[in-house]
């Protein structure tokens, strides 16, 4: 009774005083609910792949938002779990339920790797310089077809459950663990060290924070949730291949994070929960099947006119308000902040790095 | 065997230093990340295509209007789409990525993804010391080194070239000397792809034509920059004959090269990376704020 009174307090203190988290729990629950409201195979198919490509997403807005690391190349993480954990159940007849999270280690490794040797570079060259790795992972798939499998990839893989609901409850828990895990870590202490790397390393190094432990740990993690939903993927798919590698996923996922907003985490995920359906929906039509592509890119392009930082900073910045005095954020329509009382006038302009804290 | 190496990497590394030194300048003025430099160039071939074979004009003249259509084509974009969300780095990169992802559906939409061929602009081999160069070989390498020292003499013997290079340098002092820095930028950007256009047109005989045509240089491309140092003219010139040389050598030499010519070249990049993190040529970090 009283973790059930401390709860609903909770809930009512940190999650309805703001529109943005109420919004947040609301489509968690909608998501949770989806197959006993509408349990038509094709949408819960598509809200799978959804979900795990949100992951990947995550991930990627956790290296390039916050640390400032913006990776061109993350679907070599991607990649790494999808073909270790398909090499793996499929050679050596291990269930995926174990797979994935060797797929994901294995993806951590590369994580580390890439990091290591990405130390020494900053902004383009640091992004330029990823944009290979994948590439160069995808060369030697292709000199060595026997192993690999070559073009057609690893196929035949088991999924994780059987049933199309099971399958899409496996996505959905994977999908709002990752990213609850993610925005604990970007929201956390660690996090305020991200945002401090990125902003200005050289400061950072000079208040003692140890920068390259600091990059590799943020690498390692983001290659962790990258080749988790790699793996997954490819489980659910049953086929890992090239297309996991390729520079296309990678672009992809960058304009996934961009359009949502950086380092934001949740903006990602909203970006890809906006995109892919609508491209998805956008292709179920004939007329629209060849061209789905080039309204993708176009959405983007007018998006990106009228909101350059992104969907989900712009949307925020509409419905809350940061306080001049203590910086905590409030409902848009409040006249006084929710903590210490003080009037609030004007519309916040926030800066990314002004990002709500929260206990 | 030697003799292929030679002409393949010397030809290869013409096309890729048009491509590096366009988006090298473009990089060093304007701080622009053009994803679609590529895409340009896929579009001159496509127009070329479709003036030569569909049209029927004569080789020059289809190659002309070509290129400057192109151009006067990303001189529209850039104000349209690049110039509103200039002050956002993360919105004009993705920018320029819609912007490729854009050509290559709409080229995808009108011709359709199969393999386009285009008949030689000159038929017939030249041998030179045993080695037989088709003479189509020979016109790129010399338009391409045409090109080059063209660029060289716009940057280093015109005023045009003096305000880029001033902007390249510091665009803040630029714009407080008088130069109207939006204006310098978007000759950046019309020189760059008008270099870009020129490479799509010369290559389009000997490579095929199809929508993807701008990944595989894209990467290679930003490799020799990468590799070159960012922004740095000479780097470029010098990370595309490497660049050609090493892919060339992969190919001829080692089993399966054709798959790993650009891992290859990738590796080379990234170990260059590791020992110069500017690049060859680049400016070393200063500490930036």
């Amino acid at each position: 009774m009283y973790l059930l009174r401390r709860g609903w307090a909770e809930l009512k203190n940190e999650v309805f005083v703001l529109p943005s988290r109420t919004a947040v729990l609301a489509w968690a629950i909608a998501l949770l609910a989806l197959p006993y409201a509408y349990g038509d195979s094709y949408v819960l198919r598509i809200v799978t792949i959804t979900c795990l490509y949100a992951i990947f997403a995550a991930s990627w807005d956790l290296l390039a938002g916050y640390t400032g690391q913006v990776n061109f190349g993350h679907a070599l993480f991607f990649g790494a779990g999808a073909y270790t954990s398909a090499l793996i159940s499929l050679k050596l007849g291990i269930t995926p339920w174990i797979t994935v999270w060797i797929g994901a280690l294995v993806a951590t490794a590369f994580g580390v790797v890439v990091g290591f040797l990405c130390l020494r570079l900053r902004g383009s060259y640091l992004s330029l310089a990823t944009l290979a790795f994948p590439l160069i992972a995808l060369g030697l798939l292709f000199a060595f077809p026997d192993f690999s499998g070559g073009e057609l990839g690893v196929s035949g893989l088991s999924r994780l459950a059987t049933t199309v609901t099971a399958n899409y409850y496996v996505a959905l828990i994977a999908m709002l663990g990752a990213v609850f895990a993610l925005w604990l870590i970007a929201d956390s202490k660690f996090g305020l060290v991200l945002h401090a790397i990125r902003d200005d390393e050289v400061a950072a190094r000079a208040s003692g924070i140890n920068t390259p432990r600091y990059k590799l740990a943020v690498f390692a993690i983001s290659a962790f949730a990258a080749g988790l939903s790699g793996a997954l993927l490819a489980h659910y798919f049953r086929v890992a291949g090239p297309s996991t590698l390729e520079t296309a996923l990678s672009f992809q996922v960058v304009i996934w994070g961009i359009f949502g907003g950086v380092a934001t985490i949740y903006g990602p995920v909203a970006a890809v929960f906006i995109l892919y359906p609508l491209t998805e929906w956008l292709g179920s039509f004939k007329a629209f099947g060849e061209l789905r592509l080039l309204i993708f890119a176009l959405i983007v392009l007018l998006v990106l006119l009228f909101m350059p930082r992104g969907l989900s900073p712009w949307v925020r910045d509409r419905i809350e308000t940061a306080c001049p005095r203590c910086k905590q954020r409030n409902r848009a329509w409040r006249s006084a902040c929710r903590l210490c009382g003080a009037p609030l006038e004007n519309r916040g302009q926030t800066t990314i790095s002004e990002t709500p804290r929260s206990p | 065997m030697i003799q292929d190496i030679l002409v393949t990497g010397l030809v290869n590394g013409g096309v890729y230093a048009l491509l590096a030194v366009g988006f090298s300048l473009i990089f060093g003025v304007a701080r622009i990340v053009n994803i679609a430099h590529t895409a340009f160039y896929m579009l001159a071939a496509y127009c070329f295509y479709m003036l030569l074979v569909k049209v029927g004009l004569g080789f020059a003249l289809s190659g002309v209007i070509a290129v400057a259509a192109v151009t006067l084509l990303s001189v529209a974009c850039y104000w349209l789409v690049i110039e509103p969300v200039r002050e956002h780095e993360a919105a004009v990169l993705i920018a320029t990525i819609a912007l490729a992802l854009v050509f290559q559906e709409l080229m995808l939409f009108a011709f359709g993804g199969h393999y386009l061929g285009i008949p030689s602009t000159l038929d017939g081999v030249a041998s030179v010391a045993g080695v037989s160069i088709p003479y189509q070989r020979l016109l790129i390498l010399v338009v391409a080194a045409l090109m080059l020292v063209a660029t060289w003499a716009l940057l280093y013997r015109t005023r045009l070239g003096l305000a880029i290079r001033a902007t390249a340098n510091d665009i803040e002092v630029a714009s407080l000397m008088g130069m109207n820095v939006n204006r310098v930028a978007m000759a950046t950007v019309a020189i760059s792809v008008a270099l870009a256009a020129i490479a799509g047109v010369v290559v389009a005989p000997v490579f095929v034509v199809d929508p993807f045509m701008w990944l595989s240089p894209l990467v290679t491309m930003l490799a020799i920059v990468v590799l070159g140092g960012l922004g740095s003219l000479k780097g470029s010139l010098i990370g595309a004959l490497i660049i050609g040389y090493v892919e060339a050598i992969t190919v001829f030499a080692l089993p399966a090269g054709a798959f790993l010519k650009g891992a290859v070249a990738l590796s080379i990049m990234v170990v260059v990376l590791l020992v110069r993190p500017e690049g060859l040529y680049g400016v070393a970090f200063e500490e930036e704020r």
